[in-house]
């Protein structure tokens, strides 16, 4: 794993800790899959913290006033940006959650489909969103999120991951909308 | 214990907090008044105290681990975890975590359910808090708190947003005590728990 220099991530002495934090599981949730598991960060205090630090840092001077975190692990990074930065929190979540009405947008798997929902009313028109996910692989989710939140008539300003797996090239799924990654891996 | 009895009596922040909660009447199914947390994230005052006040309560009581139960307790642990400079450790529904697992069972209205933990995530003789954002019957925290001493911990207390006493008066679950911010709204309507 490497933490490369693009204009689209980071080069910091503390992406090195954050990299080496994250363990690969190999062959999970099937075989082939080298899983991400970003759990391990959340056990070091200070991986983690300098994980939502470069987030916040990025966005504290660009007017978000919403961030969307994707369900589940985009709960875990969403609230502490949204905290710092003073935005709404608003999670995006798997069919028949949300308590009050709302919109979905369907998207592929690589078996079937998935559905993601969110409250009607919880981003106005206009509002600037960050999206996060603690990871981009094929870019499906995040293209989900991002045409769920333009059905509101939000303006995604960026997508934001912990990770990206490069070679899915993700970031070419998400139409015009660029996708901010502290490590990439290959 | 509620916040209110336990010094924050008069304290602002915790009406906001409860203002802030939305009531939805028959979510999940009918007679259950669910206690929706999303308005309280739409609102960063409200959730910033929410958070302030559980990290003004557990900063000095040398806790090593905030564990926090799918899916909300995800949204209130970290953010106290990061201020306490505590470890976050995710209590999931199965199959989620992709290492090694302890599980455990616990009984719902219907069936069981299962939390998990991964192996090696807490070490024995670390101080933990829990996080939810509401308890109701403590079948969820109480698989947690099973979890976790399973694992040899010491769990200090469980902290929620909204809650009730399980029993009239107790505030402890398995000998654990519980710490709540409010408690469940009814509107104007009769719900039975």
């Amino acid at each position: 794993m490497s933490a490369t220099n693009s204009d689209q991530s980071v080069t910091d002495d503390r992406v090195a800790r954050i990299a080496s934090s994250i363990r690969v599981i190999p062959d999970f949730p099937k075989p082939g899959i080298m899983f991400q598991d970003i759990t391990t960060m959340l056990l070091d205090p200070v991986a983690f913290k300098d994980t939502i630090d470069l987030f916040v840092e990025r966005y504290r001077e660009k007017d978000i006033s919403v961030v969307a975190g994707v369900e589940a692990r985009g709960f875990i990074f969403g609230p502490p940006i949204a905290l710092a930065l003073g935005a709404k929190f608003v999670p995006i979540r798997k069919p028949n959650k949300l308590p009050g009405a709302v919109i979905s947008e369907e998207y592929s798997l690589e078996y079937g489909t998935d559905k993601m929902e969110m409250h009607v009313g919880a981003v106005q028109t206009g509002e600037r969103v960050l999206i996060i996910d603690d990871l981009i692989a094929t870019g499906g989710t995040l293209a989900a999120a991002i045409k769920l939140l333009e059905r509101v008539g939000a303006n995604v300003v960026e997508c934001a991951c912990v990770i990206e797996l490069a070679d899915l090239k993700g970031r070419d799924h998400l139409g015009d909308k660029p996708v901010f990654v502290l490590v990439s891996s290959t | 214990m509620f916040a209110e009895e336990n010094g924050l009596h008069g304290d602002p922040r915790i009406k906001a907090i409860s203002d802030a909660i939305r009531v939805v009447p028959h979510f999940p199914k009918p007679g259950i008044m669910f206690q929706d947390i999303t308005t309280l994230l739409l609102d960063p005052k409200a959730f910033r105290y929410t958070v302030d006040i559980f990290v003004d309560r557990y900063r000095d009581k040398n806790i090593s681990v905030v564990a926090g139960v799918e899916a909300r307790g995800f949204i209130f642990g970290p953010p106290i975890a990061l201020a306490i400079g505590a470890k976050f450790v995710p209590l999931r529904k199965p199959r989620k975590l992709p290492g090694e697992v302890i599980s455990e069972a616990y009984v719902l209205e219907y069936g069981t359910d299962c939390l998990e933990m991964h192996v090696g995530a807490v070490q024995p003789g670390e101080s933990v808090l829990i996080v939810d954002d509401l308890v109701a019957t403590g079948g969820t925290l109480s698989a947690a708190i099973r979890l976790l001493e399973r694992a040899g911990a010491e769990v200090v207390e469980c902290a929620c947003v909204i809650g009730l006493p399980l029993v009239k008066g107790n505030w402890r679950l398995n000998g654990v005590p519980l710490y709540v911010l409010v408690e469940p709204r009814l509107d104007d309507l009769e719900c039975t728990l």
